[in-house]
């Protein structure tokens, strides 16, 4: 099999943001490709510049340097060919419900109107497991089930790719693996290209079939590396994985404190 | 290593079913459930205010200076199937809504300017300080040399008297609304008109309400003590005038039936308008407890 064209194409990407007194250097010259279904992972340590990459993605802010391409058009500006999934609860709209929600990003984006859009929201809402809640408003609901209507709203707008920035961050631990599973389970279901930012190495490996390892202080790419196969979250060799990452991520400061002493 | 700690077996424990408790849910007794209601919290502290009016007025025994409760809402009574104070009322109450649509409409201008263009956010803000601070009341005489004895000089104070609040409190709601919500607006491509109307708004609402309030507590007043200042507009008077009147014919149970029926308005609006306003969006929504 010939290679086929990567779906995201990020090309020596150079992003700076102005903070009152200072201008920040986030990412120097990042490059990486994303393929169809692909579960894309970028990790490093905060400071690192992954979530500003993945806003940069979403068209939220213009690279200074280097090119954003998604199916050879160049990103420009935000649109519902990329949905994002915050870390935040407060991404869900308080005066919609949660089918109006679901709905309200398939009409606002103009796919689908009606009958058809109030089809494919609960569809979708089905999926994550929450048809009980359809006409609940998001005050009244968990954490972790407001973060599944996100993920149903994203996911609903059958996005070209889906934009995570550290979705479970915010929930407990017990409440962090159900949602992993769940989150693999449904891209069993439909295969969808998902680009996910996290800090966490065990995460990393249990969602993504590929990683980018990004450095601190401006992020840098260090690696890009292929996760272990399914289910194999919680063997040795993920063990392993998890401590050449670490190694990897944390090799410089090791350095640096062996200066210090 | 050693550990120093005591070494425990680990427990393991039966659950109690769920039959053997006496209490799990228990419906509130009759006067929990009546006290619960908000109408009758309020009409309670209504009535105890009434009585301790009706107390002092009698204890006082001026009706000169203060009518007992008794003899105002007599006075009201025959004033509104006598002396034609409900057709004094609305003519009050149609320029009061004259301009406060019209001071709503020009604050939703003035906003919607300020947050597309840095320009207008300071145009706004300087207009604001300018302006805000100064009664709509001492625009009056001004008024009058440019609008005449009419509707036009009371529907301007009252445009001032609204726009300012309105703007300042919805600009402020506006400019509180959270990143994550804008950007996830953005993400739906929508942008223009339909970003303010169908994100910003919306999640802006409790402050617009809290402007609105205001807005209209400003514009009631400020006609009340417009019409008591050169009363007679356009041939009928409103409410204020109505109380200037009496007073000069020393009515003074029918001063107190006027004042009576500015703040049976105020409570109405307040408490059966906004209230349901605010039970159908912003409670609702769980924006405000």
């Amino acid at each position: 099999m010939s290679a086929p064209a990567p779906l995201l194409d990020v090309k020596g990407v150079t992003l700076q943001y102005k903070t009152k007194d200072y201008l920040v250097t986030a990412t120097y010259r990042v490059d990486f490709e994303v393929f169809q279904s692909d579960r894309f992972v970028l990790l490093g340590p905060s400071g690192c510049g992954k979530s500003t990459l993945l806003k940069a993605v979403g068209g939220y802010m213009r690279p200074v340097e280097g090119v954003i391409r998604l199916k050879g058009q160049e990103v420009s500006k935000p649109g519902p060919d990329r949905m994002m999934v915050f870390q935040e609860f407060d991404q869900l709209l308080p005066w919609k419900t949660v089918k109006q929600n679901v709905m309200f990003a398939l009409t606002a984006s103009g796919k689908l109107s009606g009958k058809a859009a109030e089809d494919k929201a609960l569809e979708y809402i089905a999926k994550v497991n929450l048809d009980k809640f359809a006409d609940s408003y998001p005050h009244t609901l968990s954490g972790g089930m407001k973060q599944r209507v996100a993920i149903a709203r994203g996911m609903a707008m059958e996005p070209d790719v889906l934009l995570m920035d550290e979705p479970f961050a915010a929930l407990d631990a017990l409440t962090r693996r159900k949602m992993q599973d769940e989150l693999l389970q449904l891209w069993d279901d439909t295969h969808f290209t998902v680009l996910f930012v996290t800090h966490s190495i065990a995460e990393a490996i249990k969602i993504g079939n590929r990683i980018l390892l990004l450095s601190p202080h401006p992020g840098q790419v260090k690696a890009e590396i292929n996760s272990l196969p399914r289910g194999e979250a919680e063997s040795e060799a993920a063990k392993l994985l998890e401590d050449n990452i670490h190694k990897m991520l944390f090799a410089d400061e090791v350095e640096e404190e062996a200066v210090r002493i | 290593m050693a550990d120093t700690a005591v070494v425990r077996a680990d427990v393991f424990r039966e659950t109690v079913n769920a039959s053997k408790f006496g209490v799990i849910q228990k419906p509130l007794s009759t006067w929990e459930r009546i006290y619960n209601i908000n109408a009758v919290r309020k009409v309670a502290i209504l009535i105890f205010l009434a009585v301790a009016w009706e107390a002092y007025a009698r204890w006082l025994n001026n009706p000169l200076l203060f009518p007992t409760f008794g003899a105002t809402i007599e006075a009201f009574y025959q004033a509104i199937f006598g002396g034609g104070l409900l057709g004094k009322a609305w003519t009050s109450i149609k320029v009061l809504l004259i301009g406060y649509s019209a001071g709503i409409a020009l604050a939703a201008l003035l906003t919607v300017f300020a947050i597309t263009s840095r320009i207008g956010t300071d145009f706004l803000e300087t207009l604001t300080s300018m302006f805000n601070p100064l009664p709509a009341i001492a625009l009056l005489p001004l008024a009058l040399i440019w609008f005449g004895l009419g509707n036009g000089s009371l529907v301007f104070v009252l445009i001032h008297s609204v726009l300012w609040a309105v703007a300042l409190n919805t600009h402020s709601g506006f400019l509180s609304v959270s990143n994550t919500m804008r950007m996830v607006g953005r993400n739906y491509g929508l942008r223009g008109l339909s970003y303010v109307a169908r994100i910003l708004i919306p999640a802006a609402f409790p402050s617009i309400l809290t402007g609105l309030k205001i807005g209209w507590a400003f514009a009631w007043r400020t006609l009340i003590a417009a019409e008591l200042v050169f009363g007679v507009s356009s041939g009928s008077g409103g409410l204020g005038w109505f109380i200037y009147e009496n007073k000069n014919q020393l009515e003074i149970p029918n001063v107190f039936a006027g004042l009576f029926t500015v703040i049976v308005i105020g409570l109405l609006v307040e408490n059966v308008i906004f209230r349901t306003i605010e039970g159908r969006t912003v409670r609702k929504w769980g924006m405000q407890n």
